[in-house]
């Protein structure tokens, strides 16, 4: 029998990753993440499948928590949301240095600055173009349901250790807070030490008489070194491009007009659609799953079909940016946000599609 | 006239009454002459060949001249960013309960920029083991101001001497962790005389032996010297170090088991 739950996104999350064998959780409490950490604890992990769950004094010691764990070799995770994140940068950027695996996740809050705990959007450059110092990308999965964040738990830590790189789940306040159905699956085993030798031999386990020491820095004060370094990584990041892309297609066949749009923004655009097929107009929506690889090439394509693409983002226009690249000039993009926490209802994104593509172009900024 | 023993004559193993720990690497220490992290690292290695850890232990390296420890410590490492060793090797312990962890920092990496860091480690009595190397200043970046570093010292970003009105005083993080109910073993030693290399040794003995027992913390401060950043000869530096780092940062157990 199916194993089928009513959870909140950011509970489903949790017992996806205790489900997908995940050794360690290094958090600090944060609207609207906490209950992550709640969700954990309650959970009695160690006694459940041993997983390591421990409240750090910061996120900055949080994500440097992580960064011990998983030069170890183990399957490791922190959460928080957009100002945690931003206080983890520098750890982000010394994992994206080591290559280290890890899944990350960011309950995306308006900001800027302390902002507001209603969910948003504008943490997608800081996700998507590297928010640390340094060239490095993380490949970045974009949920639009509470099943989703589930599933990416698992789906998260087998990319990060597929690829030796860090993994977020960009999602938002909507998505983590909102309660649906999730189906869940059966417990993933974690790794037994024996078995992380195997998988990771680059891991900090303790030196043994058969192997050279395992060192882990990103240090390497030769610069013609950390070019090579550089450019191995860069290399990584275009395999990644070319083999990772995921995207989901709503009623794109035939449509004339086309929503582009990620998590929370791709659920409401998806009630636009209806809408339009309602009002005779051919509309569909490309839902990016993976913001870094981004379906590139997917949009090129559609670029060729449709007359026109709106950029739906709880932001002030940050994806549109990738869209634009994609479509390079060969049909209109425009682009629609709403800011500092507020989201857009369906039928006002179909008005601004309409407004733009179908009746006389004469934009109006939208009012409530 | 008498014949003079070649070197390999004299290295024959019935000669040998030292040699260097195995655990050290033939990489040439990036150290300035002078300088007591070469001896402290060699006394780290020293008690873990000793004791037969190197299998079992990951150390974390920390961002300041002991950068790149790594390189002289044949053992698994990670480097960890500035300030932040304590929250890894945390992470590292956590999951590997049964390793023995430690980290190799300087007083701006502990003191400063990894405060919060440092108190907490200390606070969760995580069990680890903290070598702290105090010379009162910043040595990597060129002899800036440190938080140990003494009232009215010189330094690059304290020409005219550490003003403490303005520049607030020299930290004594040391006997501030040791008040903490987590750390079980404080110590404060130095290497720079031979009696000294002895009684820092016994110390890294305990700090070592003792994390076995999960009682927590273990703290072992070595006050050396910095003849490069202080801008004086190794002798000269040593003696000042006595004279002025001493009084304020005293050597001995700070807290024994009971």
């Amino acid at each position: 029998m199916k194993d089928i739950r009513l959870m909140k996104g950011n509970e489903a999350i949790a017992e996806g990753v205790i489900r997908a064998g995940c050794d360690g959780y290094f958090g600090y409490p944060i609207t609207p993440q906490s209950e992550v950490l709640e969700y954990l604890m309650a959970n009695k992990t160690k006694e459940r499948t041993g997983m390591i769950v421990l409240q750090a004094e910061s996120e900055i010691a949080s994500i440097h928590m992580v960064y011990g764990g998983a030069a170890a070799g183990k399957r490791v995770m922190t959460s928080s949301s957009s100002p945690g994140i931003s206080l983890m940068q520098e750890g982000i950027s010394f994992m994206a240095g080591t290559e280290l695996p890890c899944l990350l996740l960011n309950v995306v809050r308006g900001g800027p600055g302390l902002g507001t705990i209603q969910p948003s959007q504008s943490d997608y450059f800081q996700t998507v173009k590297g928010g640390g110092h340094g060239d490095y990308k993380m490949i970045v999965l974009a949920p639009a349901s509470v099943q989703e964040m589930y599933d990416f738990a698992k789906l998260g830590f087998e990319l990060a250790f597929k690829h030796r790189i860090q993994v977020m789940v960009l999602s938002d306040g909507a998505i983590g807070q909102m309660m649906e159905k999730v189906e869940l699956d059966e417990q993933v085993p974690r790794w037994t030490d024996a078995e992380i030798k195997i998988k990771s031999p680059w891991a900090t386990t303790g030196k043994t008489p058969d192997r050279e020491r395992n060192i882990i820095t990103s240090l390497d004060l030769n610069p013609v070194k950390q070019e090579i370094i550089n450019i191995n990584l860069q290399k990584k990041f275009k395999h990644i491009q070319d083999t990772e892309v995921r995207f989901e297609r709503i009623q794109c066949d035939d449509a004339e007009y086309l929503f582009v749009a990620y998590g929370s923004s791709a659920r409401i655009c998806q009630k636009a659609v209806l809408l339009g097929r309602e009002r005779g107009i051919k509309v569909g929506l490309l839902r990016p799953i993976t913001l870094f690889p981004f379906p590139t090439i997917e949009l090129a394509k559609l670029a060729k079909q449709v007359k026109g693409m709106l950029s739906v983002e709880m932001s002030a226009g940050q994806m549109v940016e990738d869209v634009r690249l994609a479509v390079n000039g060969v049909v209109p993009v425009e682009h629609y946000g709403r800011l500092g926490g507020i989201m857009p209802a369906p039928d006002e994104v179909l008005n601004i599609l309409e407004k733009n593509f179908i009746k006389e172009k004469s934009y109006e900024p939208h009012t409530n | 006239m008498s014949h003079i023993p070649t070197k390999d004559e004299i290295c024959e193993p019935e000669n040998m009454v030292y040699s260097r720990t195995c655990l050290l690497t033939d990489n040439a220490l990036s150290y300035c002459p002078g300088c007591g992290h070469g001896t402290a690292h060699r006394l780290i290695m020293e008690v873990i060949e000793e004791m037969n850890l190197q299998a079992d232990t990951i150390g974390v390296a920390p961002v300041g001249c002991s950068v790149l420890a790594y390189d002289f410590m044949n053992i698994d490492m990670q480097q960890a960013a500035h300030g932040r060793a304590p929250a890894v090797a945390t992470g590292i312990k956590r999951l590997y309960p049964d390793k023995f962890v430690f980290t190799y920092q300087g007083d701006g990496d502990l003191a400063a920029i990894g405060t919060g860091e440092t108190i907490h480690v200390c606070n969760r009595g995580e069990n680890i083991t903290v070598f702290f190397v105090n010379n009162g200043i910043y040595g990597m970046t060129g002899g800036q101001m440190a938080p140990t570093t003494l009232p009215n010292m010189k330094t690059a970003t304290s020409p005219f001497g550490r003003d403490t009105e303005t520049m607030g005083h020299p930290l004594k993080i040391t006997e501030l962790i040791a008040n903490l109910p987590g750390t079980y073993f404080v110590s404060r030693q130095s290497v720079h005389t031979p009696a000294n290399v002895r009684k820092a040794k016994k110390a890294i003995e305990k700090a070592i032996s003792y994390q076995k027992l999960n009682k927590g913390l273990c703290f072992v401060e070595i006050v050396s010297n910095c003849n490069s950043g202080w801008k004086m000869t190794p002798l000269e530096s040593n003696k000042w170090m006595e004279d002025n780092m001493f009084p304020y940062y005293p050597l001995g157990d700070i807290k024994v088991p009971k």
